[in-house]
């Protein structure tokens, strides 16, 4: 027994290492966000915490983190609207209502297709029909390409939510005088609406951290994000690192958010595509 | 739409209009964009690949080259060291996983009071912006001021690494931040398939007086192994993708050293603005890459049907 509490002291000890590792780099940026040039270039780990370079990002005239935290508002919830209503109907009727197999495959096997694709393969199309379209450097553009990246993830995630409502709430529904977008609309809906809010935030959370679509079909900040504006901050050539990590940090705000509102549908997002063995 | 074509009007009509047509538009907004989106990008990249393309004064100008492409493939000296990074990388960051993924798995499976919180801490990497990763860990291997640096200093080490900056080593930083990037994503997956293990086969085994390490090796490793191949061939799959944290912490240098597929892809479409080349390039990764899901669709049913 004694030989069981030590192995277990031992494991969790080893598990705060992991923890550590993880959460560090975190930590670290934070602590770097808050520093002044000259403590980062001390490497000190005391000083005195300022909010200046979060003051800078998005007041300075430098920088332009306003304009770029609002185009991510804008985007990712667009895209989490778009994907949310797009997606959760093509599920429904795919699970639903009695496509042949081969239809259901079909359609499974192309998003499936989509989400392993490496993304690049899609970036000079889309490049040349934004410009086409007019839309070339604005939020629509990037809009258009995190819809169809998240459509996989969106449609998958709802597949799994509705296969797990009993059939018979429909066929009663139907019975009872209701028409399908009715038994849809009101009564599965209701019932899948954790597994759809979840949804939602992890396809806002996606578009919110996507980098090379939203760097190759924008040019300035009339429709850059907030991970283009980072990754701006690396190719000058004196990299300003207090102003990195505080927009860093403001980069990282949902996925945090997220990850205490943890639970086992997000976690199950995560793994889309793993067909489990 | 054959089958469409074959009934008469007013079925269609009904089809599309009467109380069942709810099937039928729910799902159209999908299909419009699975084909507008995904499949007509094929056929315009084949389209851009047997041209070379030019904006002049904002009007793109094409002109029809037919295999011309073929030429500049043969005459870029960098594909070869893209496709040989991209290996290298892919092979390390599924090897490497696949073991702290598991252990990780293994470890937090046999936990119950944090075990939430263990959960939780572990896929914050997967929802953190890649970017954000990327200029992370540029701070900590920063050769002036990073956090590596430091500590080194302060142990009184002589030659500092030059980390993301030494061509002999920036290959590794990077698979070194993939490693804290997505170790949590095979953990997802392994601990699914632990978890899925029948309790009572682990009850046996420990009554019959086994230890950890053999229990692992005896009944959790051998009940895994499907889950385990899967797994690596999905991480391998996605670790093609890998563009976001390269282009922050090295933009495929220093010289050629991390210069991955996506990474030289996206240099021949900004920086050469070559953009029939870089659609060749894209049409060819397409290429290769459904080979490879396919591959992996085959192998995961057989597994499933084996194994499982």
């Amino acid at each position: 027994m004694r030989q069981k509490t030590l192995h277990k002291i031992i494991l969790n000890l080893a598990l705060l290492v992991v923890v550590f590792i993880i959460l560090f780099p975190v930590f670290y940026i934070v602590q770097t966000s808050l520093k002044s040039t000259a403590d980062i270039y001390s490497g000190t780990f005391f000083f005195t915490a300022r909010t200046r370079n979060y003051e800078e990002i998005f007041t300075g005239s430098r920088s332009n983190f306003a304009e770029l935290t609002r185009n991510s508002l804008v985007v990712s919830s667009s895209v989490a609207v778009i994907c949310g209503v797009i997606g959760s109907l093509a599920a429904y009727s795919v699970s639903r209502l009695n496509w042949p197999r081969w239809a259901t495959g079909g359609i499974l096997v192309w998003l499936l297709f989509i989400n392993m694709m490496p993304p690049i393969v899609f970036v000079t199309p889309y490049y040349l029909w934004a410009r086409a379209a007019g839309i070339y450097d604005t939020p629509a553009a990037v809009v258009m390409a995190h819809v169809v990246l998240n459509m996989p993830l969106a449609v998958i995630m709802m597949m799994n939510f509705f296969a797990e409502v009993p059939k018979e709430l429909e066929e009663a529904a139907v019975i009872d005088g209701c028409t399908q977008w009715q038994a849809f609309s009101r009564v599965i809906v209701p019932i899948v609406r954790p597994g759809l809010a979840a949804m939602a935030v992890l396809v806002f959370v996606f578009s919110w951290k996507e980098f090379l679509f939203a760097l190759s079909l924008t040019t300035t900040s009339a429709g850059r994000t907030i991970p283009v504006g980072i990754a701006n901050f690396v190719q000058e050539f004196n990299i300003r690192y207090g102003e990195m990590a505080a927009g860093s940090f403001v980069a990282m705000i949902p996925a945090l958010i997220l990850v205490l509102l943890a639970q086992r549908h997000i976690i199950k997002g995560l793994t889309v595509g793993a067909i489990k063995g | 739409m054959a089958q469409a074509s074959l009934t008469r009007p007013t079925d269609m009509r009904a089809k599309l209009f009467g109380p069942g047509s709810f099937k039928y538009w729910s799902v159209a907004p999908l299909l419009i964009i699975l084909v507008i989106f995904t499949a007509l990008p094929i056929v315009q990249l084949l389209q851009m690949s047997v041209s070379e393309l030019e904006f002049i004064d904002g009007e793109l100008v094409s002109e029809f080259i037919g295999l011309g492409q073929l030429d500049n493939l043969a005459k870029d000296p960098i594909v070869g060291i893209a496709i040989k990074n991209t290996l290298v990388f892919v092979v390390a960051v599924v090897l490497i996983e696949t073991f702290t993924g598991f252990t990780l798995a293994v470890a937090i499976s046999r936990t119950r009071s944090f075990s939430i919180v263990y959960r939780s801490v572990v896929i914050i990497p997967l929802l953190i912006p890649p970017v954000a990763i990327g200029t992370m860990w540029s701070l900590i291997y920063d050769y002036n001021y990073g956090l590596i640096t430091t500590i080194l200093i302060e142990l009184g080490v002589q030659h500092l690494p030059l980390w993301t900056a030494d061509p002999d080593l920036a290959l590794i930083s990077v698979i070194i931040v993939d490693v804290w990037h997505w170790t949590s994503f095979m953990f997802l997956i392994m601990l699914a398939g632990i978890e899925s293990i029948p309790p009572s086969l682990l009850e046996a085994a420990r009554v019959d007086g086994a230890n950890e390490l053999r229990m692992i090796r005896h009944v959790i490793l051998p009940m895994m192994a499907p889950t385990i191949l899967v797994a690596m061939l999905l991480r391998t799959i996605l670790a093609f993708k890998v563009f976001d944290q390269i282009f922050v912490l090295t933009s495929g240098g220093p010289g050629t050293a991390t210069q991955v597929i996506s990474m030289h892809i996206y240099k021949v479409f900004s920086e050469q603005f070559r953009l029939g080349y870089a659609a060749f390039l894209s049409l060819l990764v397409a290429g290769f890459m459904t080979i490879f899901v396919a591959f992996y669709f085959w192998a995961s049913r057989v597994v499933r049907r084996r194994l499982g």
